[in-house]
């Protein structure tokens, strides 16, 4: 990467964080709560961009990790009195046992099985979650609803408080860049050349002495522990969860927000989340059924025209953009 | 004794449904070497047109007919116009084209024919005299016609030369396409055939769960557990392995698990054969070559 490049993405990381940061004191709360929710699909994409876009495991069921990770948070604040924010290292560890333990007979399905395993999985979870011999725990079908947690402090921008909502909005984004930087710092060195490996050649991978099966059940354990922190940010933004909020319909709608936003790329996430966030809200006015077919439509649309989703496409134009410039600047036609 | 029969008896019955959705899942999987995710909304929606056929005062046979003629002229559509250009890339580009697929389909359900759930009429009910103890007219009516399903498969395969040249196709493309089969039209072919079949799966099974546009959605993953349990790509054991999954799901949702946990059985089922047989009962071995 040329030095001018570095520039360029420094300064547009640090003006996109004082964005983030002034959002919410511009719009209202029920903007603000959409926009915490944007963060949040934002680290659950990543969580299964991890597994599928670089480790080539198709997952159709990381709505079970992220159901996981929300029950665990509830039923932390619930019974055992819990605070919110000591909830999240519990439910991103047990869904890192989880789907470890997914990933474990998963080393033995490829491709098709595996996705047909995973899509069974996500069908399980709420009847499971409604279970009468779990329901002490789990509310049944009630589920359970939170106290939303205070703002710790009293502060006001352009006469703007920062109440529950815009709170929990910098919380959700402070845990997500952390979330954001350790998965770079895990896919741009080593252990992300070893899950590319995985996935493009698992024989030569193998060859050039990756442990494959503990790779790719670790991966597992990762990318569902991500997705489970995700879902406690969930039920903590949402406070309240139920079996049916954790339908096949979250995990398909996962993988989505995977593909618009780009397979493979970090960053993506944040368009497919925003897409998941927005663009059913106004594709409703059209009909109830209109935003399923759509999304039906743009998976399948872009496919065929866009692999690498709205992130390939921008690096595209970027590219394409920089080149014409350094040609006009070094005088070339 | 008399209670254990009657669950035995209404799983097969089930049994028979999961076969049928198993049975055009192989279908697909033989041609394609692809599982189709979607196979349970494209039977929700040709069940649907016969019940917009049947609304319209069609008898019930012109309409079944009607169906499932169209069903297999719409999997070969879909076939030709969305699963073609991807035919040869990655396994994963594939399974969001099936989920894409699902989800269009399903919506278009919704979306044409509304979400309130909707009773559909079963052709067997005139006959009830049929009906014994343990099997209603019904479920008796939904074996046969599947039994007559899977004998016309059957004899489509193994005596007529289009039978014979989309097994080949299957086998092997590059010498079927050597000796003059169309192989990518034979592809169409399974996929119109599997449209077929999901058709008249949906139409036996709408009577029992009433229609809606998510009505096969348990049931679609019951099919997957039964075709993997009899062999992926064999017929006739994804058959038998809808009435044992049908069987074993009855009896234990009554006697060990109750009916709430149904559907994680269906993903112990799953996963069970998929790490502990990969091949199923009767399914070919595959080995690869690395």
């Amino acid at each position: 990467m040329k030095p001018v490049d570095r520039k360029w993405i420094w300064l547009g990381a640090i003006a996109l964080l004082l964005a983030l940061l002034v959002l919410p004191f511009l719009v209202k709360n029920y903007r603000v709560y959409q926009f915490n929710m944007v963060v949040i699909y934002a680290v659950a994409i990543l969580g299964l961009n991890i597994l599928t876009g670089f480790n080539g495991q198709i997952s159709l069921g990381h709505g079970a990790f992220y159901a996981c990770g929300a029950y665990t948070t509830a039923v932390l604040m619930h019974h055992y009195g819990m605070r919110y924010w000591a909830t999240l290292p519990v439910a991103g560890v047990l869904c890192f046992a989880f789907g470890f333990l997914v990933g474990f007979p998963a080393l033995r399905l490829a491709g098709h099985y595996l996705a047909l395993a995973t899509l069974a999985l996500a069908q399980a979870v709420p009847p499971l979650l409604k279970y009468r011999m779990v329901e002490g725990l789990t509310g049944g079908v009630q589920g359970i609803v939170l106290n939303k947690p205070e703002s710790p402090l009293q502060m006001q921008l352009f006469g703007v408080p920062l109440n529950t909502d815009r709170w929990l909005y910098f919380f959700s984004l402070a845990v997500a860049t952390i979330m954001f930087l350790l998965a770079w710092n895990l896919l741009r060195g080593r252990v992300g050349r070893a899950l590319v490996a995985v996935r493009d050649h698992p024989t030569a991978a193998t060859a050039m002495g990756i442990n494959l099966p503990l790779f790719k059940s670790l991966t597992f354990g990762v990318s569902a522990a991500c997705t489970g922190v995700a879902g406690a940010l969930g039920a903590i933004t949402v406070a309240y969860v139920s079996p049916d909020s954790f339908t096949i319909q979250l995990s398909i709608l996962l993988l989505v927000g995977l593909v618009v936003g780009g397979l493979t790329s970090i960053s993506g996430a944040f368009f497919g989340a925003l897409f998941l966030q927005f663009v059913p809200n106004i594709a409703e006015n059209i009909s109830k059924s209109a935003p399923q077919a759509i999304y039906g439509v743009l998976l399948i649309g872009l496919v065929y025209l866009m692999p690498t989703g709205v992130m390939g496409l921008l690096r595209q134009l970027w590219v394409r953009w920089r080149h014409r410039t350094e040609a006009r600047l070094s005088g070339r036609p | 004794m008399e209670a254990f029969l009657h669950q035995v008896f209404s799983g097969l019955a089930n049994g028979c449904i999961y076969g049928s959705v198993a049975l055009a899942l192989v279908m697909i999987y033989k041609s394609t070497h692809h599982l189709n995710f979607a196979q349970g909304e494209m039977a929700t929606f040709s069940t649907f047109v016969a019940w917009a056929m049947i609304q319209a005062g069609w008898p019930y046979w012109v309409a079944f007919i009607s169906t499932v003629a169209l069903s297999f002229a719409g999997g070969l559509l879909i076939q030709r116009l969305i699963l073609r250009p991807v035919e040869k890339a990655p396994v994963l580009t594939n399974v969001i084209v099936f989920i894409g697929l699902l989800l269009i389909l399903n919506s278009l359900s919704g979306w044409i024919f509304g979400y309130t759930v909707k009773s559909f009429p079963s052709p067997f009910t005139g006959y009830s005299a049929l009906a014994t103890h343990y099997f209603s007219a019904h479920d008796l009516g939904s074996v046969a016609v599947m039994l007559c399903v899977l004998g016309a498969l059957f004899s489509f395969f193994r005596f007529t030369s289009m039978g014979l040249a989309m097994r080949a196709a299957a086998q092997n493309p590059e010498s079927a396409r050597l000796v003059g089969i169309r192989v990518s039209w034979m592809l169409a072919l399974g996929w119109g055939l599997a449209a077929a079949i999901g058709a008249v799966a949906g139409m036996m099974v709408a009577p029992v769960v009433f229609l809606d546009p998510n009505m096969m959605a348990g049931v679609l993953l019951y099919g997957f557990a039964a075709a993997l349990l009899g062999g992926i790509d064999n017929a006739i054991g994804a058959v038998i392995g809808g009435f044992v999954v049908g069987v074993v799901e009855n009896l234990l949702g009554a006697y060990v698990i109750g009916t709430d946990l149904k559907l994680p059985l269906a993903l112990v089922l799953i996963v069970a054969v998929l790490t502990l047989r990969p091949d199923g009962l009767f399914g070919s071995r595959v080995v690869t070559r690395v």
